[in-house]
């Protein structure tokens, strides 16, 4: 098994002494009264990723955005200076839900001139400006210009639309990204417009599913299927190349030979055959140079560069596409999670299939995680244990956590003193 | 001929059509669940062999203007992608210890 270097201090955990070494707690992901906190502590302070800029090709473009965490609504729209702006999703005649479709609760997309109101036709414009009052005249000293809709932060990095609910957000986008993050600026995010998107309704607690997908020290035994049985190696483990911390945020980098390039063995049948599998096509087009945040381990054969942006945002980068992952609280221990695998559009059926073999093979191994999901939530609920080990591949859980656990305190600090 | 769903050549494969081809990811994994091994290894087994020149003979039309019979042999080819995961790698029709997990697909390219 590849050995990769570890910092001076002798592990990746050591190297940020904040983070500590020892046993750590899930009542986080167990307790209502902390997700009740994690409410306005989080969900109502951190910005937020709710789409891509391509969801609104033209002007009117729009989509709707439920935050239930926030138990709010946003509708994010193209405004007519090719802008994109976010509003509560709210009239402001009689509160009633502005946009959507068949069911208040659902999601919906579209194109328009202006939001109209199901309920008294109260209509506004793309700049959120009530435009419209039906019978005008019957209202008492209504100024039209006093009840725009209300506007949520919104901000745009490298195509990711994030929205902050915040009444005035303690950090720009920008800021909030850090470094680190921001560091990907000029990655051709917006090339890889070829998406196969995937939901689900999960019975964890948020963190928990993101917990899976930040540490791959589970892999040799949630999914040994990842190698074919021939040559699959009882008790090999699996380590990571390089981890790396920056303020709420994590990346950790695999490294290795790239699976294609292995002995044929070392791939299924149906890989071989169209060229693509587990970790996507074996060739994508040439994106040009990496911005100086891909690889910033600089690892040698580089795998894949697995970005946590804080609070519930994964961008996993392969060789020319990107993988996306959001994990939406709706109680504490639900969630809703979105995925998308976005690649270069396809231009011969040869790239259109190998597009949907990773697809495919994403979907059968999300679905082990996701299969463990109910088990832990319910052993964790069972309160048998309160204590638990996490070791050096599991760096970026113990981050998570203290980074959760960080946000909470300060907000009780700050709202004690107010 | 005007009951034949998939190109001429791909004849020994029109008594999966009716079956297997299949537009979106969800219709094919339900029918993936819905399937015996039994009923999957024989259409694994008849398909696999060809797989790669049923891609080619795709690819002798552009992707966004495929013949109708082009476009449903691509549609065997997207089933037989999701065959293979019960046939090569898990042995079973679900995910090995998947338990009752589900994800949908709700957007996918065309075709």
């Amino acid at each position: 098994m590849a050995r990769w270097p570890k910092p001076a201090e002798g592990s990746w955990t050591e190297h940020y002494p904040e983070i500590g070494t020892g046993l750590i707690s899930f009542e986080d992901s167990v307790s209502p009264e902390f997700y009740e906190l994690e409410r306005e502590a989080i969900f109502r302070r951190a910005w937020l990723n709710v789409g891509r800029v391509e969801q609104l090709p033209r002007k009117g473009s729009y989509f709707t955005k439920e935050v239930r965490v926030a138990r709010t609504s946003v509708v994010v729209v193209r405004d007519g200076g090719g802008g994109v702006r976010a509003f509560f999703n709210v009239c402001r005649h009689r509160g009633n839900k502005l946009v959507w479709d068949e069911f208040p609760g659902e999601e919906t997309s579209g194109f328009c001139r202006q939001f109209t109101c199901k309920y008294h036709g109260w209509r506004y414009g793309l700049d959120g400006a009530l435009n419209f009052v039906q019978q005008e005249g019957e209202f008492f000293d209504l100024d039209k210009e006093d009840f725009g809709l209300v506007p949520v932060h919104c901000e745009v990095w490298a195509g990711f639309i994030f929205v902050n609910l915040a009444r005035e957000p303690e950090q720009s986008l920008h800021d909030f990204l850090g470094p680190m993050v921001t560091a990907l600026d000029g990655y051709p995010f917006d090339k890889m417009t070829e998406w196969y998107v995937f939901r689900a309704d999960n019975r964890s607690n948020w963190k928990i599913f993101a917990d899976a997908f930040q540490e791959y020290y589970h892999v040799p035994a949630l999914h040994p299927q990842q190698v074919p049985i021939e040559v699959r190696t009882p008790g090999s483990g699996f380590e990571c190349a390089h981890f790396q911390l920056d303020g709420p945020h994590r990346v950790v980098s695999t490294g290795g030979a790239r699976r294609w390039t292995l002995p044929p063995e070392y791939m299924y049948p149906i890989e071989r055959a169209t060229r693509s599998g587990l970790v996507g096509p074996w060739e994508s087009p040439e994106i040009g140079e990496p911005p100086p945040g891909l690889n910033p381990g600089r690892i040698d054969p580089w795998g894949i560069d697995n970005f946590q942006i804080f609070p519930n945002l994964e961008i996993l980068i392969y060789r020319g596409w990107y993988l996306l992952y959001r994990y939406w609280p709706t109680s504490h221990n639900t969630h809703h999670f979105e995925a998308m695998l976005c690649f270069q559009p396809a231009t011969t059926v040869q790239e259109r299939v190998e597009h949907e073999v990773a697809a495919v093979v994403f979907k059968e191994f999300a679905l082990q995680d996701a299969g463990m999901l109910t088990g832990t939530q319910t052993a964790l609920e069972s309160g048998v244990l309160d204590r638990f080990p996490l070791n050096d591949q599991e760096v970026l859980v113990r981050h998570f956590h203290k980074v959760v656990a960080d946000w909470v305190a300060d907000y009780q600090k700050n709202h004690a003193e107010v | 001929m005007t009951d034949r769903l998939l190109p001429a050549g791909f004849a020994e494969l029109e008594p999966f059509a009716g079956t297997w081809c299949l537009a979106t990811e969800t219709e094919r994994y339900a029918r993936r669940m819905a399937s015996s091994m039994e009923e999957m290894r024989t259409f694994y087994d008849a398909f696999f062999p060809r797989l790669e020149e049923a891609v080619a003979h795709c690819d002798t039309f552009p992707l966004d203007a495929l013949p109708e019979d082009a476009r449903r042999l691509l549609q065997l080819v997207y089933s037989l992608v999701m065959v293979s995961m019960s046939i090569e790698i898990f042995h079973q029709p679900k995910a090995v210890d998947a338990a009752d997990a589900e994800i949908e697909r709700v957007r996918e390219p065309v075709p």
